[in-house]
């Protein structure tokens, strides 16, 4: 009880055993699955791409023979399409919740690197936006096929619509996590996000004629036109003069790059 | 063991915390005093490296808290404002913190029960009383054992029971040879608890000194006299060579003099004395005087400055009824504001 003592008085009796990377990702992995909204938006998701899945083929199925250029799995698109909005609220809600609640300064105390923190995040949600779009585009393309009573297309159209849009499904999971990084507020984040998606689109569509020329890109470049392009030339969405669908991942890889900085950038610099 | 060097907060044209040097002991509790608004929280954030110093620094057992490979076994922290997600349950909430520090998960169970939260471990904290949370948030501090334990007023919305409770918890800690680091703007508070006392107002350091030696030198004893013939009174205490000041309401103050002396004089020259008390200051009063220049949100009731109310020059201010009655308002209204309102959102 000297006050003067300058050694170490106290020693935890707890091992100490260096946490890293994996550490932090196991405990995000907790932060994901003990919260309500992981279900309700994952829950949407599931429903939205199985859902919407089955209904549109079952609708066009009895218009006699499916139109000629799009293939079964192309349905799966719209379903798809809806279900970036549940991907997306929910990785927007990643870091902005937490500073919502206070909860990253436990966090960031818990562990100090910024960069382990996002990086485990990042990897946390990846895997299960990944997965689980995975599964659930895989069930849907099964249904498409059976429903449409096609026969079954190749690889080089399933891989696209499974394998290539559960991973921009996930890049796009991940980009709004690092704009809920850099936003720091829920709403703010998921209309952040919303805007990038769908403005291009909306934009373009009420731009006057001389801009043609700007139309044609925000069309093609749009998230959405990104996303169709993997299911082949499809329904008209864009004038197929978009990118094809790994040429898309690329660029919102690229993308993605850019905002993880910015949000590491936020999250070292910034006060919390 | 902290050390504090040279450290500088400025949030856009206001110096929150201003050149702070200061060392925080092993093995005693050390207040961390100052009145609302002094500094006190944007500190401990810096200590924990949640906001970037403008300039200094902070050392943790001679290491930045940035290089501490897993701090929550070196330092355990109560923040501020409730820093849980209200959607998980107490469990929960505990269990991500101890993976992230590759904690044992027994250690979960371990502090719930420390903290008496057991019962309500499955619960959703967002449900939590604000005892519970401050109750769930020293369980978090406690999860990696920790060395050193920094609270950010952790008796605020406490009943007198839960008060007790970390008193002692602080104390038993202490005794354990670890680094208590408390901080509050109740000097009753911290004299109860504290063996060590750092006072800042506005950002800058105004005292860092024992508690023996805070009260030794604060807790000033005087005798206060009314009379009915004040005059005569004042005329007969200083022919006798005491030197008196006048007090409001008529009544005499003499430093360190007994009322036995004092008491006699009176009566051999005859004068009617309405009240003879023996009155010691009290160390809140000490920390009043200390940080009065530097209180920055007065509260405006009934006209009266908590500063105004001393008594000008030098010594500490004498106990005075209305005075006592006003303690509770000074700096508590302000305070109330921004913690009561909840900024646990459910998402
Ligand atoms: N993020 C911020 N932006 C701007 N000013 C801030 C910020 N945080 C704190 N301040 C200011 O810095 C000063 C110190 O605040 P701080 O919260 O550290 O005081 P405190 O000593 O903890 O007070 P209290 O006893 O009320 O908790 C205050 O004047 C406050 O207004
Ligand atoms: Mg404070």
């Amino acid at each position: 009880m000297n006050p003067d003592t300058d050694v170490r008085g106290y020693v935890s009796p707890i091992e100490v055993r260096r946490a890293h990377l994996g550490d932090a990702i196991l405990a995000e992995w907790t932060k994901m699955r003990s919260v309500r909204s992981t279900m309700w938006t994952l829950g949407a998701l599931v429903v939205v791409v199985l859902g919407v899945g089955t209904v549109i083929p079952w609708a066009v199925r009895t218009d006699a023979p499916g139109p000629q250029g799009d293939p079964p799995l192309a349905y799966g698109f719209f379903g798809v399409l809806l279900g970036t909005v549940c991907v997306i609220t929910l990785g927007a809600l990643s870091f902005s919740s937490e500073f919502g609640t206070g909860l990253i300064r436990t966090t960031l105390t818990a562990c100090p690197s910024r960069a382990r923190v996002l990086a485990a995040k990042t990897a946390v949600y990846f895997c299960l936006v990944f997965a689980l779009t995975l599964v659930l585009t895989v069930i849907a393309g099964i249904f498409e096929v059976v429903i449409i009573n096609s026969p079954n297309p190749g690889p080089t159209v399933w891989a696209p619509a499974t394998v290539g849009v559960s991973v921009y499904m996930a890049l796009l999971g991940v980009l709004s996590l690092a704009v809920g990084a850099m936003v720091r507020h829920a709403a703010g984040a998921v209309t952040a996000m919303l805007g990038i998606v769908l403005l291009p689109l909306v934009v373009a569509m009420f731009l006057p004629r001389p801009l043609s020329g700007v139309r044609s890109v925000l069309l093609n470049y749009s998230i959405p036109s990104q996303l169709v392009s993997f299911y082949g030339a499809f329904g008209g969405f864009a004038n197929g003069s978009q990118p094809s669908g790994w040429v898309s991942l690329w660029i919102l890889l690229g993308v993605v790059a850019l905002a993880m900085a910015g949000a590491y950038v936020a999250l070292d610099r910034r006060d919390v | 063991m902290i050390e504090v060097e040279g450290l500088t907060k400025r949030y856009g044209r206001k110096l929150a915390v201003d050149h702070l040097s200061f060392q925080v002991r092993p093995g005693v509790v050390t207040g961390f005093l100052g009145p609302n608004g002094a500094g006190k929280s944007t500190t401990m954030r810096m200590m924990l490296d949640l906001d970037n110093p403008t300039s200094g620094s902070v050392r943790i057992n001679g290491q930045g808290y940035h290089d501490l490979p897993d701090p929550l076994k070196h330092i355990g922290a109560l923040l501020e404002a409730k820093a849980m997600h209200g959607g998980r349950t107490a469990y929960n909430n505990l269990l991500c913190l101890a993976q992230s520090n590759r904690i044992p998960r027994r250690r979960v169970d371990e502090v719930l029960d420390m903290v008496g939260l057991t019962a309500v471990a499955k619960k959703k904290s967002k449900g939590f009383s604000l005892g519970m949370g401050q109750r769930l948030g020293i369980a978090s501090a406690l999860l990696g054992n920790p060395e050193i334990l920094m609270f950010d007023e952790p008796v605020n919305g406490l009943d007198p029971e839960g008060i007790h409770w970390i008193r002692n918890l602080m104390k038993a800690l202490a005794a354990e040879g670890r680094t208590i680091f408390v901080s509050s703007h109740l000097m009753s508070e911290m004299a109860l608890t504290a063996d060590h006392l750092i006072v800042i107002g506005q950002g800058r350091l105004l005292a860092n000194t024992s508690m023996a030696d805070f009260i030794h030198q604060n807790s000033r004893s005087y005798a206060r006299l009314r009379s009915p013939q004040p005059e005569q009174l004042r005329d007969v205490l200083r022919d006798a060579g005491y030197a008196v000041t006048e007090a409001g309401g008529g009544a005499l103050e003499i430093d360190g003099a007994e009322t036995e002396r004092l008491g006699e004089l009176a009566a051999e020259h005859r004068i009617v004395l309405h009240e003879l008390s023996a009155q010691r200051a009290s160390l809140e009063e000490a920390f009043m005087q200390m940080t009065a220049e530097s209180v920055e949100y007065h509260a405006h009731t009934g006209g009266e400055e908590p500063g105004g109310q001393l008594p000008p020059g030098g010594g500490w201010g004498p106990e005075q009824a209305p005075q006592q009655a006003q303690q509770p308002a000074w700096g508590q209204g302000w305070n109330q504001g921004g913690r009561d309102g909840r900024r646990d959102k459910e998402i």
